[in-house]
């Protein structure tokens, strides 16, 4: 029913997102072909909480990426940086053509998420299972000195089986940090396995609730669903919030989706062509 | 060193909101007054010291200044990935802060002994490592870490260490102190082995030799100048640690005078040599069984000078 209304409210919003949504997996896939990167299958199953969080959720502000009143965003699973560099450069963080220096030598732009010489980027990741240890420690300044903004971390379901992670999911909650909120990219493929064979983390939403956060499911594809969800928050009062997102690795690519080989190949020749002409609506 | 250190911070944190001190659990008594005063200044994050480093990245990264606090190993070698990664890429403005380095916490075991932290902090990009030798060092490293900007490691004795300086001395981060004048032999220490090294260094001035006596407060950056003037003004060189002679003091003063061209006629590391301590004991007995009292760093010299007489 929400999703409806939110859908009536502001269908020129979706149709945005859409777009902006389709442009930065469009980008995401042309410079893991031009890095012969891997992790596009990461980068692809995101597309959409980057698009929904950068289109219309997140404050801030290209033109001063450090104005002091902004929400803070953290990408805890760094790997996926080409979506990420992708929707920083579509809304205007730095010039599109920065894209096609990714992995490059030289580059700013390194393979997972690095802050140096980057508009936009908080805090460098590459190492999973420090992302919302440090966003905790944002959130809990935020809190306690009254300032409005919020911080937002966006995990992988693999870095789930870092001990790290589960601390501050514990600490969180007894400091009633409503200002934090976690979005779990659940694609359900992790470096060498499903998630079910590596380390099966279901029932995943109630290992969440148990731990005290307020905690919402959604298909991680579903601009609507997603945006709905994303300006709900907190989801209660004195908690912190927890989106899982079900979502797809390799979304939009018919022949990456869901598979594990995508966490590494990079797409070339053939292969690299039909992804295009997939994106290109040409499939 | 402890008490010098929560007194001064809590006397700087009344006056300055953005220093916030946080803790894995431990520091039973010495913080009720810190927590009475400034509860919105102090965390204590559980038994969680890779969340703590990460939070404490993540408040200086928003404005604080933020000391970690936790005994021994615990607050270095458990959380140094975030240590490298959210503290020192980010050059966040926090403080690590162990008590109990080198054997202080003797008795309780290897997995107590802090004494491979000095080489690993000097290891990290960006950090500055400083281990001051009695409480009036403490308290001035404090005060001059408030105004650093940077990632820190202050390594801290125990409880109730000697006070070696008589009056405050001049005291300047990377700006080692002299404590002895000396010509004859210099003895460079580092934390908490001052108070032995001074007694040492008293004992060699008894048998007719002029030492030295330098408080390395700061190992990173050294104070190569202290060094080198050390190097060309006395013979001999000795570096005095309660750690591995891997890497702290010891190694960081041999790779600047190997590089240096400026050699003493001797040079030696009194330190642990990287093994495990295979007995039990105190502090002051660990010390006296690995050469590490005024009486084993008198003997390490002696024997440095006979050879060389020889």
């Amino acid at each position: 029913m929400i999703v409806h209304q939110a859908v009536n409210r502001d269908s020129h919003q979706i149709v945005h997102l859409r777009q902006l949504a389709a442009k930065v997996r469009r980008h995401s896939v042309e410079m893991t072909h031009n890095a012969k990167a891997s992790h596009v299958g990461s980068s692809l199953s995101m597309v959409e909480l980057l698009a929904v969080l950068y289109g219309c959720v997140l404050r801030v502000n290209p033109t001063q990426p450090d104005w002091p009143e902004r929400d803070r965003f953290i990408l805890s699973k760094g790997h996926g940086c080409a979506a990420y560099y992708a929707v920083l450069a579509e809304t205007g963080f730095f010039p599109l053509d920065w894209l096609a220096t990714f992995y490059q030598d030289g580059s700013k732009l390194a393979g997972h998420a690095t802050h140096t010489h980057v508009p936009g980027i908080e805090i460098s990741t590459g190492s999973l299972g420090h992302g919302l240890s440090v966003a905790t420690g944002m959130a809990l300044t935020g809190k306690r000195d009254g300032l409005s903004w919020r911080v937002f971390c966006l995990l992988s379901d693999g870095e789930c089986d870092e001990g790290s992670t589960w601390e501050p999911i514990l600490f969180a909650p007894q400091h009633k940090l409503d200002n934090l909120i976690a979005i779990v990219d659940y694609n359900k493929i992790q470096s060498l396995g499903t998630v079910k064979e590596v380390i099966d983390l279901d029932p995943f939403a109630d290992k969440w609730r148990a731990f005290g956060w307020a905690v919402r499911e959604v298909d991680g594809h579903n601009l609507a669903e997603i945006e709905a969800v994303l300006t709900s928050l907190p989801f209660e009062p004195g908690r912190p919030s927890c989106v899982i997102a079900h979502t797809i690795k390799g979304k939009g690519v018919s022949f990456m989706e869901d598979r594990l080989l995508w966490h590494y190949r990079t797409p070339q020749g053939e292969e690299y062509a039909a992804a295009l002409t997939e994106l290109d609506g040409g499939a | 060193m402890r008490s010098a250190f929560i007194d001064t911070l809590l006397e700087l944190a009344r006056k300055d909101p953005r220093i916030v001190l946080i803790t894995g659990d431990l520091g039973f008594g010495v913080f009720n007054l810190f927590m009475a005063e400034l509860p919105s200044q102090f965390v204590n994050v559980g038994v969680a010291e890779q969340n703590m480093t990460g939070m404490a990245a993540g408040m200086a990264l928003s404005g604080k200044i933020v000391f970690t606090y936790s005994i021994a190993n615990f607050p270095v070698i458990r959380p140094l990935e975030q240590i490298r990664n959210d503290v020192c890429y980010h050059k966040a403005n926090v403080r690590i802060v162990p008590v109990g380095g080198g054997m202080a916490y003797g008795s309780l075991g290897p997995s107590h002994h802090a004494t491979e932290d000095i080489a690993l902090m000097r290891a990290m990009p960006n950090m500055l490592v400083v281990a001051p030798g009695d409480p009036a060092e403490t308290r001035l490293a404090v005060r001059a870490l408030i105004d650093y900007q940077g990632p820190a490691y202050l390594r801290l004795g125990r409880a109730g260490e000697p006070a070696v300086h008589k009056c405050e001395p001049t005291f300047e981060l990377g700006k080692a102190i002299i404590v002895r004048p000396g010509s004859d032999v210099t003895l460079i220490s580092t934390g908490g082995m001052l108070y032995d090294t001074v007694q040492a260094a008293d004992v060699l001035g008894e048998l007719g030799i002029e030492t030295r006596v330098i408080s390395m407060h700061t190992v990173k950056p050294l104070d190569e100048e202290a060094v080198l003037a050390a190097a060309r003004e006395t013979q001999a060189v000795f570096t005095v640690e309660e750690h591995s002679i891997i890497g702290g003091l010891g190694g960081a003063v041999a790779e600047l005078l190997l590089e240096s061209h400026v050699r003493p006629a001797i040079f030696k590391r009194i330190g642990l040599s990287g093994g495990f301590s295979s007995v039990v004991g105190t502090q002051e007995f660990l010390r006296a069984r690995y050469g590490l009292d005024s009486k084993g760093i008198v003997s390490s010299v002696l024997e440095e000078l006979n050879k060389k007489s020889c």
